[in-house]
């Protein structure tokens, strides 16, 4: 396993990779042994698909479960409430009118 | 100090009458209902150093030493800090968290003020202060002739009692005898992994040197259930943590919202059970050796949860309506000072117990570095390991424990909150078995 040092591996059966800084959309990333462009910018602490992942595949950091992917996400791809749910607890976030928005997609 | 004895002492205490010891002499003082608020800080500000404009001249990091003269606490006057409960009805859980931070080892002397209606049971917390040995006065606003005579009279009290407590010197305090809470705010992903697992480093550093530490917010620790019961020190006490947690699971459910904020997800943590796991590592290595709750105190060194969850139907919202709540459970549970982990940047600290800021971000901290002890960010850039981070944070509640002030007293931030809550006694099997001489204080309420 190879991986470019912006990007952190917490646990070895992790299938998430953490942004050590922010990365600039249409960066190159080694990946395992493979490049990937970056498709949109990822800030510091963000996480990226470190392989693949189907709907329903649980996103697994620091060797354990995160939630699970709510649609195909390709290797690379920005994991967040858009495509990451809680297997307990909705998620919140503030959209543009600030007002409380529910990620059930 | 200047007392040799202490030079090499790793700590430094005020010995109290039930055989604790405080790192700081601080007078309290309480109002027992909102009503009395206005009174009980009047009394404090005439106490209080303020930051002036010419404290923000020069650069950021500056800034820390501006507030207080003295850097070191045990060099200055006793502070005076302004704690209390805003309610009219009476609340168990706020008697005794007032019982208990009225008579914590930090605490030297406790003004109470009350309006004089209100349901607070004052007489005893009088009495609890009372009996352990420490100066304590209670006014009657609606006794007292009002607001201005109630001032004047505060003041007064404390004026004297500051000068009484000034001629107490700290002695030598040995690492058993010390209790350190954590706690994290303003989570980013970045918390999860350099200054969390950095406390944990030092929570085991200083449970290995006799410690108690305490880490909590079972809400915060769904989806790390099967991982906490794994290290309990006695199957009894796995069960009850994975009953714990079930607890704040449900709590949360019926809350209908987790203790996820809008910044979290700024900050690139996506769920509940991510945040989970970047908080847990907070505990560190060690095993479990009991559950507390509110206001119960450690029996004997090692690593404890505080179940902060309240028992029965949920009935008064939210568990924790904000990080200071949290805080002050920990100081009720005797904590002496806290360390406190941020991503995206609390600047918080506390009355009676101080505030170590730990930050995780290394953007943060370049933004804030006048609020922050401790730069665990450097882990992100190369500039340092876990394990030095950690001996860091260790060293710095060594000194804090010493009576340097850390960043956030030195800025005067004294936040305090307490709301009403409802528990139930611990269960059996929670607490590790201690020879009886050591056993902690009488319970009260």
């Amino acid at each position: 396993m190879t991986f470019d040092a912006r990007l952190l591996l917490l646990s070895p059966d992790d299938n998430c990779l953490i942004a050590a800084t922010t990365l600039d959309a249409g960066v190159p990333l080694e990946i395992d042994g493979e490049t990937v462009v970056l498709p949109v910018t990822v800030a510091l602490g963000h996480k990226v698909a470190r392989r693949a992942l189907a709907a329903g595949d649980k996103v697994l950091r620091y060797g354990a479960p995160i939630g699970h992917v709510t649609r195909a996400v390709a290797k690379g791809e920005h994991l967040h409430t858009h495509n990451l749910e809680s297997d307990y607890l909705p998620t919140y976030t503030l959209d543009a009118g600030h007002a409380f928005v529910e990620h059930d997609d | 100090m200047n007392e040799h004895h202490t030079d090499s002492a790793p700590l430094l205490g005020y010995a109290r009458s039930d055989g604790r010891k405080g790192i700081r002499n601080v007078v309290a003082v309480a109002y027992l209902v909102e009503c009395a608020h206005h009174v009980a800080r009047e009394i404090v500000t005439q106490f209080t150093p303020r930051l002036t404009d010419a404290d923000f001249e020069g650069d950021a990091s500056a800034d820390a030493d501006a507030v207080f003269e003295a850097v070191n606490a045990h060099d200055a006057p006793p502070d005076v800090h302004l704690i209390g409960f805003p309610g009219c009805y009476p609340n168990a859980y706020a008697q005794k968290m007032l019982a208990r931070i009225a008579t914590h080892p930090n605490v030297g002397a406790v003004l109470f003020v009350s309006l004089g209606c209100e349901s607070m049971n004052k007489q005893h917390l009088v009495d609890v202060v009372r009996e352990s040995g420490r100066p304590v006065e209670v006014l009657t606003i609606q006794e007292t002739g009002g607001t201005r005579s109630t001032i004047a009279r505060g003041a007064d009290w404390v004026r004297r009692t500051r000068r009484e407590l000034a001629r107490m010197r700290p002695v030598p305090m040995r690492f058993d005898e010390l209790i350190v809470g954590t706690v994290c705010g303003g989570s980013d992903s970045t918390s999860g992994i350099t200054a969390n697992p950095a406390v944990g480093r030092a929570f085991d550093a200083m449970i290995a040197g006799g410690a108690s530490c305490v880490f909590e917010e079972t809400g915060e620790l769904v989806g790390c259930e099967y991982h906490m019961k794994a290290r309990a020190a006695r199957p009894e006490l796995g069960d009850a943590i994975v009953a714990c947690v079930e607890k704040a699971a449900r709590y949360y459910t019926v809350m209908g919202h987790g203790s996820f904020a809008v910044g979290n997800a700024d900050g690139g943590l996506t769920t509940q059970e991510e945040k989970s796991l970047g908080a847990y590592a907070k505990s560190g290595a060690s095993p479990i050796v009991g559950i507390v709750k509110p206001g119960d105190i450690p029996p004997a060194g090692g690593l404890y949860l505080l179940d902060v969850v309240p028992d029965g139907e949920p009935r008064f919202g939210f568990p924790n309506i904000s990080d200071n709540a949290e805080i002050g459970e920990l100081i009720a549970c005797g904590c002496h000072v806290i360390l406190f982990t941020t991503g995206r940047g609390s600047v918080v600290g506390s009355a009676i117990s101080p505030v170590v800021k730990i930050c995780a971000n290394p953007a943060t901290y370049r933004n804030l570095a006048g609020d922050m002890d401790v730069d665990a960010g450097r882990i992100l850039e190369g500039r340092a390991s876990l394990d030095e981070v950690g001996r860091e944070i260790f060293d710095a509640t060594r000194a804090v424990g010493r009576g340097e002030r850390s960043k956030s007293e030195m800025l005067g931030h004294q936040e305090f909150i307490l709301t009403y809550k409802a528990f139930e006694p611990i269960g059996p099997g929670c607490l590790p078995i201690v020879p009886a001489a050591v056993t902690p204080t009488r319970v009260d309420a």
